[in-house]
């Protein structure tokens, strides 16, 4: 099960004009490359979400330059990139009970979709997704994304 | 067993205190009266002789002094002796007006040493103790007043100074300090660095103590320290116009001990004048019972404090001030609600979350006062989901509204945003334009 969690990287900061210039600034400097990424915003803050490829150099590069990032297992899960991709995977979520914390997607340049998502039970979550055959993107693979 | 420097004196019956400040308030009247025309015109316009001060009870039929005082006689208009008697002086940069000058004879630098001598010892520093001085040395008396005390209780002093953050560690390792004297705010900044150096307080020094002043600071955030640090952290006391850093707790930490044989300490009502009873709380006025340059009467010093009087669990029996929240300059005025940074400080510290450093920071929006507290958010308490967020928001909003009766507006920012001083931290932030 470890292998299908992912490590997003999360970052608090303040809402106001060059922070994501400083932390993009930071990851180029070290080579890491962003494979997914999200603002979520809540008035005078936000949090930065973000899949990398190297995530625990990512971790460190951004704690030593005095920023406040926490690491937190998310899923990654193949969609079909075509319409009704997210309710296939909705369904199976929302018929299980589970809830959705966030979430976040994009394209892929192969006919699919990644959906990014955090949940309180990963481990159930995992294990519903499975059992409907729904494929679960490891860290490795989105390395090569 | 309990160290004392002055044993006869520290644990003077209350009583023989009290006729010694009387004789020496007696002849104080006496001699400010002859030696300064500042003094003599204001008794005399207050139709006060000094012959009217036959007790100590009489103290409150003196007029008060106070900083403008000073500030109008700059810059040595209230002296009571001729330049050539002064070994000293020291200044006030002047930020919140004119510059004040204070200067003191031989024997105030005796008197204020021995001062410090006293409460050095009462919080076991001496000979053998290795004490860091980062307060600023020069024209503030912070420095040099120090640095005397420690080299009278044959302790070794680091005349370290204030700033450079990493040759204070430096030294304070190589030296194998034992205490550190310097504002609160800025030891902690020097705890951060240590924890971004990797190495500990607790672990990678031989610190035992702190002497901490300069700066109102709470008793949640001296238990902070105490906790991140493994230090004891100890509240000292004092302002230039009085000579400076002067008064410390004693090892029991249950208020600053005020050596009556050289103050005389009240508590007034800010408003009225009235002289307050022992435990009630208001602003504290000094006179200076020894001093020979600049000597004070009833001066309105502005911190908001509690007299305690009755022996200590040390033994000694002079007077106790309870812990000093706030002088009354440092109170703003929000919404008509009258805030201490200290109270807020208080409140915050007491929520786990919240880091050490914070802000106030007073505007005004269509003529209606805001108040934001800014608070920094650590790696500590950061989860990743927003709600976890908000709901710390939400606490440190309902608490001070609890606690504090006001509506502040808490903003979460990233750590180290909020300025770091060397010196006295600047805690508020007014932008009103009154």
């Amino acid at each position: 099960m470890e292998n299908k969690l992912i490590k997003q990287i999360s970052i608090f900061a303040e809402n106001k004009a060059g922070r994501l210039e400083k932390i993009t600034e930071k990851l180029k400097s070290a080579n890491i490359n962003i494979r997914a990424f999200t603002i979520a915003e809540a008035g005078d803050f936000g949090v930065m979400r973000m899949v990398v490829d190297k995530p625990e150099q990512a971790h460190n590069v951004l704690h030593d330059a005095g920023f406040t990032v926490s690491e937190t297992d998310v899923l990654g899960i193949e969609m079909s990139d075509s319409p009704g991709g997210l309710h296939e995977i909705s369904t199976v979520l929302g018929s299980n009970d589970i809830n959705v914390d966030y979430a976040y997607a994009f394209a892929m340049a192969t006919q699919k979709a990644l959906l990014i998502i955090r949940v309180d039970n990963i481990n159930n979550a995992i294990e519903v997704l499975e059992n409907s055959d729904i494929r679960l993107i490891s860290m490795e693979e989105v390395k090569q994304i | 067993m309990i160290e004392y420097w002055e044993p006869l004196i520290e644990r003077m019956p209350v009583d023989e205190l009290k006729a010694i400040q009387e004789e020496k308030l007696k002849s104080l009247v006496h001699y400010v009266y002859n030696h300064s025309p500042f003094y003599r015109k204001r008794f005399d316009e207050a139709g006060i002789s000094p012959n009217d001060i036959q007790s100590l009870d009489d103290v409150r039929k003196l007029p008060f002094t106070t900083k403008q005082d000073l500030r109008d006689t700059y810059p040595t208009g209230m002296f009571c002796v001729p330049q050539e008697q002064v070994v000293r002086y020291h200044a006030s940069s002047g930020t919140t007006g004119k510059p004040i000058v204070v200067g003191y004879t031989d024997n105030d630098i005796k008197e204020w040493t021995t001062s410090l001598a006293r409460g050095l010892t009462s919080i076991g520093v001496g000979r053998g103790d290795v004490v860091q001085v980062g307060y600023g040395y020069g024209l503030f008396t912070g420095g040099l007043g120090l640095h005397y005390g420690v080299e009278m209780v044959g302790a070794s002093a680091i005349p370290s100074s204030s700033g450079n953050t990493e040759r204070q560690i430096e030294l304070m390792q190589d030296l194998g300090s034992t205490a550190m004297a310097c504002t609160p705010s800025y030891f902690l900044y020097v705890n951060e660095v240590f924890k971004k150096m990797g190495i500990s307080i607790a672990d990678d020094t031989k610190l035992k103590c702190g002497i901490f002043g300069a700066e109102p600071w709470s008793e949640e955030m001296r238990r902070r320290i105490e906790e991140q640090t493994g230090i004891k952290a100890y509240d000292i006391f004092g302002t230039s116009e009085i000579s400076g850093p002067l008064f410390t707790e004693c090892a029991y930490q249950d208020g600053i001990h005020i050596w009556a044989d050289q103050f005389l300490i009240e508590v007034i009502d800010p408003e009225t004048g009235e002289q307050l009873a022992d435990g009630e709380r208001g602003e504290l006025v000094v006179t200076t019972l020894v001093k020979e340059a600049l000597p004070l009467i009833r001066y309105r010093i502005g911190d908001l404090t509690v007299i305690r009087s009755g022996p200590c669990k040390c033994g000694r029996t002079h007077p106790r001030i309870m812990r000093i929240l706030g002088r009354t300059d440092d109170m703003i005025i929000v919404r008509g609600i009258n805030v201490f940074p200290g109270q807020v400080e208080a409140v915050l510290m007491d929520i786990p979350e919240v880091a050490e450093h914070y802000q106030l920071v007073v505007d005004r929006e269509k003529e209606l006062d805001t108040l934001r507290v800014q608070v920094e958010v650590t790696e500590d308490v950061f989860s990743d989901k927003i709600s976890d967020l908000m709901v710390l928001e939400k606490k440190v909003t309902k608490a001070l509204q609890t606690v504090l009766n006001i509506s502040a507006r808490v903003e979460l920012v990233e750590p180290g945003t909020i300025p770091r001083s060397m010196g006295k931290a600047q805690r508020v932030i007014d932008k009103r334009k009154i």
